[in-house]
């Protein structure tokens, strides 16, 4: 799999490697051992049957690998990409103890990318139930719910309060590590399922709360998008952004492309991104791409990163000087920011997570000169729609709380993803879209006509 | 896609727009506004919504930068891309109370729709609408429909009462018991007039206008502070209590693209019109 030179690809947007060739796919879907008891599958929160499709891809036979994976899991070009295999089918192949584990994502991606729809004759529908559903967001979680339930022969309405579907594979995920042409592909296959979806529908706005559970069921897929900010000193001076923002600017509305693109983004040449996750690692390497000198400044050690491995190594290779062990305290400048203050963190006890904690070392502060500033410190469960749920039980951090099967505690309503979760993964907001979609099925077809 | 119904121009750099929009229209309530993007490369710019019939919903804005001079160029019958909302909270509608209006400048544009909403809500309305020079006057007519009393002026005197907004204000207090005031307008003026009702403790509504791009919640270019803590505008908004509104920061963060803005303006004036003065044309 080839991969640019980091010199090349800070120049554009496109993506980082173009995946395996039909060569290189199938001589890695040759190592598998085709375990009885696979591991991998039980890393995987939607259960994509890996064996099954690793075996047809190493035989040649690409068009049944790409159905054997759609049967579980219908976003497979997005997923092949961004899973965070490591943790999951990977981490848990049977050869990684050992050796290499099998490059499960890139066969997915490798197969997934291959034909043109014509795979959706293999998605049976169920004959219509006459029941109404509404979806409400249209992130990895909702187009999957939504996609489940129109398959069991549900009408579905998907609504969006942006004017793209997708949530944060659009607005979040940078082109160079998710293009939007493959986003929008998948999209097309749930929508041509019979899914309606109603873009610039700002649920709890545009649609009432009553006209809202006049459905027979709700699925609420609001996600995690509420930005936090430090709340340290400075941070209203024109030049902060919230990695959400930022992103945003970017990947939905393209300000790469200023002025032929309406939307603005300042084209800082210093820039300091706070965090560690996929979020800072994105965030940094748009950045970089717009041309600035971008340091990631993050409180713990190097090995607590939480973002994807191949992301951090992507970063460090474009460039990125991380600065680790610190935390910005203060924004300087004023009206727009002129630089950034830091302190050095010291490692001490295990906390709860079993990473050691860092705390602030005295006397360390030390000056990034920036003129730009991306906090990427997390997001927090939509208040919007929570809010206006009378009586729904609500989570420590404003998530809404569910059963392992997605029932919120009202009736009739369901939850799923980073809305129930907070922040967590595509593929996790997957499952929780699909095994609430099987829920809702099922109790539907338990109840009397609403 | 949206198709626009009607567009006219009211006043000197001041248009009306009126779009179809029924998801917008049918749950529309005054102090709320929309988002449009003109076309597939547009940005996201907020609007308030001026007046809802049926599935219709209007927006009125002054040209200041590429977004509103692209829509000053539509005609009935053209299609917008993108039309989300109602967004933002509904005003808050006091009941048998009296309550005075204000709008400055394209402001305006956003006091009928409260003045009838008060007025259902029997409320005594008085209306003050101020702008510039009278060829900036808008919506006169509907305002005077709408509330039991109307003040006009202008800042140099060429229509009306000679004088701000806020003067008026300040003798329309001075004369009755006024129990709540809306001022909408520029952030300036919003911060000038609102100083006027500070002393006598009315409750003022303003309506802020900060810089922003998904208008739900999740971006934080909206944010604002008021009574010393951080708020985003588009969902907790647009309307604040005037009197805990930091203004001076309001401004300073709607300043913050200001040279893109003029780059962008030049590019639009160049690649759409041919006429690159960067005058306005209407
Ligand atoms: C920059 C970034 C990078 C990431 N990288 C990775 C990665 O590499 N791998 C990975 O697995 N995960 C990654 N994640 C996390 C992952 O994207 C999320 O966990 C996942 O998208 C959650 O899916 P969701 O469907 O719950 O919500 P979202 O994707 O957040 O979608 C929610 C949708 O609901 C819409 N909405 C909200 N409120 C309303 C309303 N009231 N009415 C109508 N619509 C509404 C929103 O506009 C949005 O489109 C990343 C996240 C970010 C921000
Ligand atoms: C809730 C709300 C309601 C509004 N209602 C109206 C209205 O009814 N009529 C009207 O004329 N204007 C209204 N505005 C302001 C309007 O959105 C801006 O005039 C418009 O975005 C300018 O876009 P532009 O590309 O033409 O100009 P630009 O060149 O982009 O901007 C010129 C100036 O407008 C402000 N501005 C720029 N972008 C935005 C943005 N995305 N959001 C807000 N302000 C911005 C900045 O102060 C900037 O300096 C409202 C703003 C908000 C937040
Ligand atoms: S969906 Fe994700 S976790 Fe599951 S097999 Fe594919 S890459 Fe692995
Ligand atoms: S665990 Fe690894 S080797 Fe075994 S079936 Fe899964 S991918 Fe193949
Ligand atoms: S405009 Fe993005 S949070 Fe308000």
């Amino acid at each position: 799999m080839a991969e640019r030179s980091p010199g090349e690809r800070i120049l554009d947007f496109s993506e980082v490697d173009s995946g395996f060739t039909a060569e290189e796919a199938r001589s890695e879907a040759e190592r598998c051992i085709q375990c009885k008891k696979p591991a991998c599958v039980s890393g995987c929160p939607v259960g994509v049957d890996i064996p099954r499709f690793v075996l047809a891809i190493a035989e040649e036979r690409f068009d049944e690998a790409r159905s054997t994976i759609l049967e579980a899991n219908l976003l497979p070009s997005v997923c092949g990409r961004v899973c965070p295999q490591e943790t999951q089918c990977e981490g848990a192949c049977i050869l990684g103890k050992k050796g290499r584990a099998i490059n499960i994502g890139a066969l997915e991606r490798f197969a997934a990318d291959r034909g043109e729809g014509e795979e959706l004759g293999t998605l049976v529908r169920a004959p219509p139930t006459g029941r109404r559903i509404a979806v409400v967001g249209s992130g990895p979680a909702g187009l999957t719910a939504a996609a489940e339930l129109a398959r069991s022969g549900h009408s579905v309405v998907l609504f969006e309060s942006l004017h793209e579907p997708g949530g944060v594979l659009v607005y979040g995920i940078p082109e160079f590590r998710l293009p939007k042409s493959v986003v929008r592909r998948e999209i097309e296959r749930v929508l041509a399922l019979g899914v309606e979806l109603q873009t610039n529908t700002l649920v709890g706005r545009s649609i009432t709360i009553e006209e809202l559970l006049a459905y027979d069921a709700v699925f609420i897929s609001t996600g995690a998008g509420l930005p936090s900010f430090m709340g340290i000193p400075g941070e209203e001076t024109n030049g902060v952004y919230s990695a959400n923002e930022y992103l945003t600017r970017v990947n939905l509305m393209g300000a790469e492309r200023f002025p032929a693109a309406g939307t603005p983004i300042r084209r800082g040449s210093r820039v300091v991104v706070t965090g560690g996750g996929n979020v800072a690692m994105d965030a940094a390497r748009v950045a970089r791409r717009l041309g600035a000198k971008v340091w990631l400044v993050y409180r713990r050690r190097e090995d607590d990163l939480p973002a994807r491995r191949d992301e951090v190594r992507h970063a460090r290779e474009e460039g990125i000087e991380f600065v680790t062990c610190a935390s910005p305290v203060r924004i300087h400048g004023e009206p727009a920011v002129t630089g950034v203050e830091c302190v050095r963190m010291e490692m001490c006890d295990l906390d709860e997570s079993g990473r050691p904690s860092p705390r602030v070392l005295d006397g360390s502060s030390f000056l990034i000169d920036a003129d730009t500033v991306i906090q990427a410190i997390g997001t927090s469960p939509n208040p919007l729609l929570v809010r206006l749920l009378e009586g729904v039980q609500v989570g420590r951090r404003g998530n809404l709380v569910t059963d392992e099967n997605g029932r919120t505690s009202l009736p009739r309503v369901y939850a799923g993803g980073d809305i129930a979760t907070g922040a967590a993964t595509v593929i996790l907001a997957m499952g929780a879209g699909k095994r609430a979609a099987a829920t809702i099925d099922a109790d539907l077809r338990d109840a009397p006509a609403h | 896609m949206y198709s626009v119904v009607k567009a006219e121009q009211l006043a000197d750099r001041v248009h009306e727009l009126v779009v179809k929009a029924p998801h917008v229209a049918r749950n529309a309530r005054a102090g709320q506004f929309l988002i449009v993007r003109v076309d597939p490369d547009g940005e996201r710019i907020p609007l308030t919504i001026s007046r809802v019939d049926g599935d219709f919903v209007r927006v009125i804005f002054m040209t200041i930068g590429a977004t509103t001079y692209r829509l000053a160029e539509l005609t009935a019958g053209d299609m917008i891309q993108d039309v989300a909302g109602p967004l933002g909270r509904p005003s808050e509608v006091p009941r048998n109370a009296t309550c005075a209006v204000v709008g400055g400048g394209v402001g305006i544009a956003s006091c009928p729709i409260i003045a009838k909403t008060l007025k259902a809500a029997a409320n005594r309305v008085i209306g003050i609408i101020g702008a510039r020079n009278v060829d900036l006057m808008i919506l006169e007519d509907e305002m005077r429909e709408a509330c039991d009393e109307l003040f006009v002026t202008t800042d140099d005197g060429s229509y009306g009462r000679h004088g701000y907004a806020a003067d008026v204000l300040k003798e329309v207090i001075a004369e009755e018991k006024v129990d709540y005031v809306w001022i909408i307008g520029p952030a300036i003026m919003m911060k000038v007039t609102s100083e006027v009702t500070r002393a006598p403790g009315i409750r003022t509504f303003v309506s802020l206008n900060p810089i922003m791009v998904d208008g739900t919640g999740m971006c934080g270019s909206c944010r604002v502070i008021v009574n010393g803590e951080t708020r985003f505008a588009c969902v907790d908004g647009p309307e604040f209590d005037a009197h805990q509104v930091d203004f001076d920061r309001l401004m300073q963060r709607q300043r913050i693209y200001l040279e893109e803005e003029r780059e962008a303006l030049k590019h639009h004036h160049e690649h759409r019109c041919g006429c690159s003065t960067g005058a306005h044309h209407g």
